[in-house]
């Protein structure tokens, strides 16, 4: 097939429907790679052998011309060697049309970026394929800015989509961009709105990112979109696309923008030194020094060792601290600044001085708000929160979880309020002897859940780390201070946390619904949930507590945001975790069936991945534990 | 081992509000009295006899709006002052009188200090912030005609003038100006052309003061910052950086050089005065009194070189006297 030299006339159609047969049975990778090159070698300079290129590919029968289109796309090495090699398919032949334009981008997501790179590019390269181009562009748009696209597709879709609408935009040409601006501007709004929603922070990101980009396309003069995101490489990476080579009108367009920033920036001190005169200046001081040194040297300097930093007294007493937080007014914010830095080590010097005002102290740090820039406030108030949790669990406890369900809170003031009871009751359920290592460095908590919580555990991670705050560890050699043990101070309290959490969930206020708009807050009482019932383990009352979860669970099951869904995994993981084995065998056997066949219908069904992982573990870990069951003597 | 720094000689108690400005008038003749000049936030001027440590007058001029600045003109006869009410009111106090003669309506509501240079006998320069933003006018004292009026160009962003001083090279020259603004920078002005000759950006704050050695053309600016900044003068009339110096504490209200150019003193936001040595900048005390911040220091003028007395007032409502480093 791929020898001929000469035999223009022999039966190109022949040759098509081998090529067809052949790629629709699988083989396209092993008959393409020795063709493509030896075609795009031959069709480099010479127009006859396009011609034959083209017609080879036109003849094959529709039924197999998408494997033989998308081996070529694949196979390909660049956009112009698709372009010699397909000619204008794409336009004549509606199948063709169909796979390149919705096909490959809008069904499929497995392709590279390369793939997609060499796709875009061939249809940009012909006057006559633009508007394809522009075509497939608003397609793509379509989907990413659908509301239902955004909640339920995986996020390997829409990141593909994402990276195909940003190599779609480096390519268009400014008048283009021109000509359907409206339409580009409208998409971006709808579409940044949908993934703004998302609890995701990949997907948001992604939004930000695309949202950016077409903005600085759309708007050449004038401000441009910018949003606020951390980079990582993903970011970096798609970015990287809208910077393709072709469009010279972009590249200048986004430089403009660096230099208008820099000259509103930059401030006019001008510098007016002589190249000259300094030397010679300082030269002629300098001889002016040496020579009345003596002089000066009679001046002797007093002792200054007691000049230091200034630093304004912080209040000693707690009662003292709490009149600075609440003196309304912008008194002497020194030292206001000074007391909420010291709160948190008065509280833990003083259990018993705490122990007095602790409900009033709890009220003043969840309404206290940032009055000057002090850096690390809100890990500062943060840290003091946990302090009065920890000292005086009972009424503070009560009072928080009061009022999580209360009117008139921030959505922001009741994630603290989840924040600071998980931290908390890891700080009660750790031994003592832990805790003040802990307290020496920096507080890392070991589930991280300051805020951006990632939301997948690893099952077996937290089963190593289970394992490791278990084992007594026996000296050799050196010998060491055997960890003090002593009651677990959560077990009291492990009801007090979690109960009222649970009450109220499913009675909409004005200002707060859970079960509505507020799905973020959801998603995190549902992970505060999962980490309570994890740190409950050896209370006793785990088991109730185990029960009362898996009813959550099951309400909420068919939750459609994914956050939500994974965090209810994570109670699942939790309960089967803590709850000793033979009481969730004995307790729970109806409601662990059901769960079980839920989690069977996530794995296959769910389209987030996150949520197929962990219902897979959560599977497994019913099977060792009915293994680990069977195995031991009863 | 070195001393421990030295308690203040004497505090002047009374003034009942913020000091904000001090000026001594010692060097007149032997029958005057050494007197020192305070103004103070409650508008009053108070005249400090410093051989019984009392007051001896005080001066109401400024409608209990506060005195920023005091300088006097010539002998302790004439007295300058500057208040919040906008107005620069020159005072007679020859034999016991104590009333305005004239005053200058400046319009200006900031707070930068005017300065005030004798060019000729009975004739002074003085140079204070406008009405407009950026603009500082010249004025000849006591015939109030304006002399020039100096605009930083357009598009400088040069801020408020925040402390000014005219100088010249020596009597008879023609007068210059030195002019620290919002920005931080420091620009020398032309007063014949109105003319900037020169800018140089000390600080990334605005410059809170300066002063100037008229003989070694060498200047220092403080400002709200932790950096002091000596620049110089060179032949083409350009300022340049020649040092900095690093504070422990930021804040720097008041700078001033003692008239014999060999030591200068900074009144601090930490409620601490610095004394340096001019020459290489070398410190060489931190005098610590007052307990809130320090706004002003000045050097006397006394003929007697172991009388001279360096004096402060700070916003705790208190001037500390200090006599330090008479001997040299």
């Amino acid at each position: 097939v791929c020898c001929t030299a000469g035999g223009l006339d022999c039966s190109i159609s022949f040759i098509s429907h081998v090529l067809g047969k052949v790629c629709v049975h699988g083989r396209q990778k092993e008959i393409l790679s020795v063709l493509v090159p030896r075609l795009t070698a031959l069709t480099q300079s010479d127009c006859i052998w396009q011609r034959i290129c083209w017609r080879l590919v036109e003849c094959v029968p529709e039924r197999w011309l998408e494997a033989v289109l998308l081996g070529f796309v694949q196979g390909a090495p660049g956009a112009d060697v698709l372009s010699r090699l397909l000619g204008n398919l794409v336009v004549k032949n509606k199948k063709a049309q169909f796979v390149v334009t919705q096909k490959v981008l809008l069904l499929q997501y497995c392709h590279k970026t390369e793939v997609l790179q060499n796709l875009l590019g061939y249809l940009a390269l012909d006057s006559v394929r633009r508007t394809l181009l522009i075509k497939v562009l608003q397609d793509l748009l379509e989907t990413w800015g659908s509301s239902s696209a955004v909640k339920h597709s995986p996020l390997e879709q829409q990141l593909y989509i994402s990276r195909a609408i940003l190599i779609c935009l480096s390519l268009l040409k400014q008048p283009e961009i021109e000509s359907c601006r409206q339409e580009l501007l409208m998409a971006m709004m709808e579409g940044v709105k949908c993934h703004l929603d998302s609890n995701l922070p990949q997907i948001r990101r992604l939004g930000m990112v695309v949202a950016e980009s077409i903005s600085s396309r759309i708007n050449t003069d004038g401000p441009v979109l910018k949003f606020q995101y951390e980079e990582d490489g993903e970011t970096r990476e798609l970015k990287s696309l809208l910077m393709q080579t072709p469009p010279s009108s972009a590249v200048p367009s986004l430089l403009d923008h660096d230099r208008k920033d820099m000259t509103d920036s930059v401030l006019p001190s001008i510098l007016e030194t002589d190249k000259k005169s300094p030397t010679a200046a300082a030269m002629k001081l300098d001889e002016e020094l040496d020579a009345e040194l003596d002089s000066d040297d009679d001046l002797i300097p007093y002792d200054m060792s007691k000049d230091k930093e200034l630093t304004t007294k912080a209040p000693v007493y707690i009662r003292d601290c709490m009149e600075v937080l609440t003196a309304s007014g912008s008194e002497d914010v020194d030292k206001w600044e000074a007391a909420v830095k010291v709160l948190e080590s008065l509280i833990r010097k003083n259990p018993a001085a705490t122990k007095e005002v602790s409900v009033e102290l709890a009220k003043i740090l969840l309404h206290l708000e940032e009055k000057t820039c002090l850096e690390g406030f809100v890990e500062l108030r943060q840290r003091a929160q946990v302090a009065v949790l920890t000292t005086d669990p009972i009424p503070v406890v009560k009072f928080l979880t009061s009022q999580f369900y209360s009117l008139n809170y921030s959505l922001r003031q009741r994630m603290d309020i989840l924040d600071v009871l998980v931290l908390s009751a890891q700080e009660l359920s750790c031994p003592k002897s832990h805790r003040k290592m802990k307290h020496s460095g920096a507080q890392t908590p070991g589930i991280q859940l300051l805020p951006e919580s990632n939301s997948s555990k690893d099952w077996r991670k937290i089963v190593d780390e289970r394992i490791k705050s278990k084992t007594r560890r026996f000296a050799t050699g050196r010998s060491q201070v055997e960890l003090v043990s002593g009651p677990n101070e959560f077990s009291a309290v492990a009801g007090h946390f979690f109960f009222p959490l649970l009450q109220h969930f499913d009675r909409p206020l004005t200002t707060f619904d859970l079960l509505g708009e507020d799905h973020l807050v959801l998603g995190r009482l549902v992970h505060t949930l999962a980490a309570l019932m994890y740190l409950a383990v050896n209370t006793v009352a785990v088991t109730a507590m185990g029960k009362a979860l898996l009813e959550f669970v099951w309400v909420l099951r068919f939750h459609t945001d994914s956050y939500v869904r994974q965090g209810l995994l994570s109670c699942i993981s939790s309960i089967l975790l803590s709850v000793p084995t033979e009481h969730l065998l004995e307790d729970m056997t109806e409601e662990l069936l059901e769960t079980q066949s839920w989690l069977g219908d996530v794995v296959e069904k769910d389209p987030d991945g996150d949520c197929r992982r962990l219902a897979l573990h959560n599977l497994l870990l019913m099977e060792n534990l009915k293994k680990k069951l069977s195995t031991t003597p009863s | 081992m070195a001393r421990p720094p030295p308690d203040p000689q004497f505090v002047l108690r009374g003034t009942g509000a913020a000091v904000h400005t001090l000026h001594f008038s010692c060097g007149g003749q032997e029958l005057d009295v050494p007197t020192l000049f305070s103004g103070s936030e409650n508008g009053l001027i108070h005249v400090w006899n410093l051989k019984s440590h009392r007051v001896d007058r005080a001066l109401d001029g400024h409608g209990r709006k506060s005195v920023y600045c005091v300088e006097t003109m010539g002998t302790g006869d004439k007295l300058l002052s500057q208040g919040r009410d906008q107005r620069i009111c020159l005072w007679d106090l020859a034999e016991g009188r104590t009333s305005v003669t004239d005053f200058v309506f400046t319009e200006n509501v900031g707070f930068c200090r005017c300065s005030l240079l004798q060019v000729a006998q009975g004739r002074w320069l003085m140079a204070m912030a406008s009405k407009a933003l950026e603009e500082v006018q010249v004025l000849e004292l006591p015939s109030k005609t304006s002399v020039c009026t100096l605009k930083p160009e357009v598009g400088a962003k040069l801020g408020m003038p925040m402390c000014l001083k005219l100088w010249q090279l020596s009597s008879g020259s023609q007068p210059l100006l030195l002019a620290g603004y919002e920005d931080g920078s420091v620009v020398l002005w032309n007063l014949s052309m109105a003319k900037a000759l020169s800018q140089l950006g000390c600080h990334q704050e605005p410059v809170m003061s300066l002063d100037f050695d008229a003989e070694k053309v060498k200047g220092i600016s403080g400002s709200s910052e932790k950096v002091l900044s000596i620049w110089s003068l060179n032949e083409q009339q350009n300022l340049q950086v020649y040092k900095t110096h690093n504070l422990v504490n930021a804040g720097i209200s008041d700078i001033t050089l003692r008239p014999d150019r060999k030591i200068l003193a900074t009144a601090g936001w930490d409620h601490r005065i610095r004394i340096f040595g001019w020459k290489k900048l070398k410190p060489l005390a931190v005098l610590d009194y007052h307990t809130a911040t320090v706004h002003c220091v000045s050097f006397s003028d006394h003929k007697n070189l172991s009388e001279r007395l360096l004096a402060a007032g700070s916003k705790d409502h208190r001037i500390s006297i200090w006599s330090i480093y008479t001997d040299t």
